[in-house]
C-alpha cells in the first residue's frame, strides 16, 4: 500500500503541469477512482482544507492523503513522491539555464517571457484580492468587506512607504484583522 | 571559513523557504511573488530578471510550482545541497500543519478564530503581491520596448478577463521570443547576401 501511494504521487508530481489546481484532478483520479482509497466526500473535504491552510496545495493534499491512509510514514512517502519528479526535472533545467542564460539569443527569448510572468503574477494577485475582499471568487459589490479592504490598503501603504517585509505584513494583517473582528 | 560560509547560506536558505512556505496561501504565483520580495528585494541574492526566469521555468515544468522554484533557487545558491535544503524548507511547514490538522480536523473546522485569521491574511498576501507587481511592471515599462509592454498588457487581459491558462500564455511568449531572437539573424544573412551580390 505504501509503495502504491508512493507510485501514485510520483505520477501526480510528473503529470501536473501548471501548479496545485492542476494536481487536484490527478490526485482524485489516483486515490478515489483507480485505487478507491477514499470516498469522493472525504476527498472534497481534504481539498477544502488544502486550499485553506498555508503551503502549496499539492503538498498539502499529498500530506493529508498520506496521513489519512498510512499515518506519518504515509505523509512523508506521499510528499517525497510528489516532489521527486520536480527535483530531477528542475535540477536539469536549472543546470541548462545557468549554463546558457548569458547567450544573446537566449536572453532575447527570456526577455519576451518576463513581461508575461509579471502579468501572470498580477492576475494571481487579483484573484487572491477578490477572494479576500468578497469571501468568494465572484465580485458582488454589496458583499465587500470593509475590514479586509482597509487591511489591504494599509498593508500596501506600509510596503511601499516603509519597505516592511512580506512576513511582517501577512502576519500583521492576520493579527490585526482577527482582533478587529473579535471586537465588532 | 568557506565551509562555515556555505553552512550559513544553507541555513538562511532553509529559514527563508520555511517561512515563505508557512505563510503562503493558494497557487504557485503567490509564493513566487513572496520569493521575489524576499530573495531579490530583502536579501539581494538574485537579480529581478533571474527571478522572473525561474518563475517561467517553474510554471512550465511538471510538479508543484513552489517546489520547482525552490529546486532552481536552491541550486543557484548552493548546488545540489541547496536544492535539498530548499525543498525541505518548502515542504516541511505544510507537512507539519496538515499533520496537526488531520488530528484535530473537527476542532479546526469549527474554530472561528482560525477561520477569521486565515480569511483576513489574504488581504495581507494580496498587498504583498501588488507591491511586487508594481515594482515588476515599472521595470517592464522602463525597457521602453513596445513589444514587452504589449506582451504584458495582452497577457494580463488574457488571463484576467478570458481565463487563458498560464501555461498557454508562457508558451505563446516563448514562441514570440524565439521569433524576436531569430529575426535579426535572418536580416543579417539577407544583408550579407545582398552585399555579396553588389
Amino acid at each position: 500500500m505504501i509503495l502504491q501511494l508512493f507510485w501514485s504521487f510520483i505520477q501526480v508530481g510528473m503529470f501536473s503541469v501548471g501548479g496545485g489546481y492542476a494536481a487536484i484532478p490527478l490526485i482524485q483520479n489516483q486515490i478515489v477512482d483507480i485505487h478507491k482509497l477514499m470516498t469522493l466526500q472525504e476527498f472534497t473535504d481534504l481539498i477544502t482544507i488544502a486550499e485553506m491552510t498555508p503551503g502549496p496545495i499539492s503538498i498539502n493534499s499529498a500530506t493529508f492523503v498520506g496521513t489519512r491512509l498510512a499515518g506519518l510514514p504515509g505523509a512523508i512517502i506521499c510528499t517525497i513522491g510528489c516532489v521527486l519528479p520536480s527535483f530531477f526535472i528542475c535540477l536539469a533545467l536549472a543546470f541548462f539555464y545557468y549554463k546558457y542564460r548569458q547567450l544573446d539569443g537566449v536572453q532575447k527569448v527570456l526577455s519576451a517571457m518576463r513581461p508575461a510572468v509579471v502579468a501572470l503574477i498580477a492576475s494571481a494577485g487579483i484573484s487572491i484580492l477578490v477572494l479576500g475582499l468578497f469571501g468568494s471568487s465572484t465580485i458582488v459589490l454589496r458583499d465587500i468587506r470593509i475590514v479586509e479592504l482597509g487591511l489591504f490598503a494599509v498593508g500596501l501603504f506600509l510596503l511601499r512607504k516603509y519597505k516592511l517585509s512580506a512576513i511582517q505584513i501577512i502576519f500583521g494583517t492576520g493579527v490585526a484583522g482577527t482582533l478587529i473582528y473579535s471586537f465588532i | 571559513m568557506k565551509e562555515k560560509n556555505k553552512f550559513k547560506i544553507l541555513w538562511q536558505l532553509f529559514k527563508a523557504t520555511f517561512t515563505l512556505s508557512a505563510f503562503t496561501f493558494g497557487g504557485g504565483f503567490v509564493i513566487v511573488s513572496l520569493m521575489k520580495k524576499k530573495f531579490v528585494e530583502e536579501l539581494g541574492w538574485l537579480e529581478e530578471d533571474e527571478m522572473l526566469d525561474i518563475t517561467a521555468i517553474a510554471q512550465s515544468s511538471p510538479g508543484p510550482i513552489p517546489i520547482n522554484a525552490s529546486v532552481i533557487l536552491g541550486y543557484r545558491m548552493a548546488g545540489i545541497a541547496g536544492t535539498l535544503v530548499a525543498i525541505l524548507g518548502t515542504a516541511l511547514p505544510p507537512m507539519i500543519v496538515i499533520s496537526l490538522i488531520s488530528v484535530f480536523y473537527t476542532q479546526f473546522r469549527e474554530n472561528q478564530v482560525i477561520a477569521t485569521a486565515l480569511q483576513v491574511m489574504r488581504a495581507g498576501v494580496a498587498a504583498v503581491i501588488f507591491d511586487v507587481v508594481i515594482n515588476l511592471a515599472k521595470n517592464v515599462v522602463k525597457t521602453k520596448r513596445a513589444l514587452y509592454i504589449g506582451l504584458m498588457t495582452v497577457a494580463f487581459i488574457a488571463t484576467v478577463v478570458f481565463d487563458v491558462s498560464a501555461m498557454l500564455v508562457i508558451l505563446v511568449c516563448l514562441a514570440i521570443g524565439i521569433i524576436d531572437a531569430v529575426i535579426p539573424v535572418i536580416r543579417k544573412e539577407v544583408v550579407a547576401k545582398e552585399e555579396a551580390k553588389i
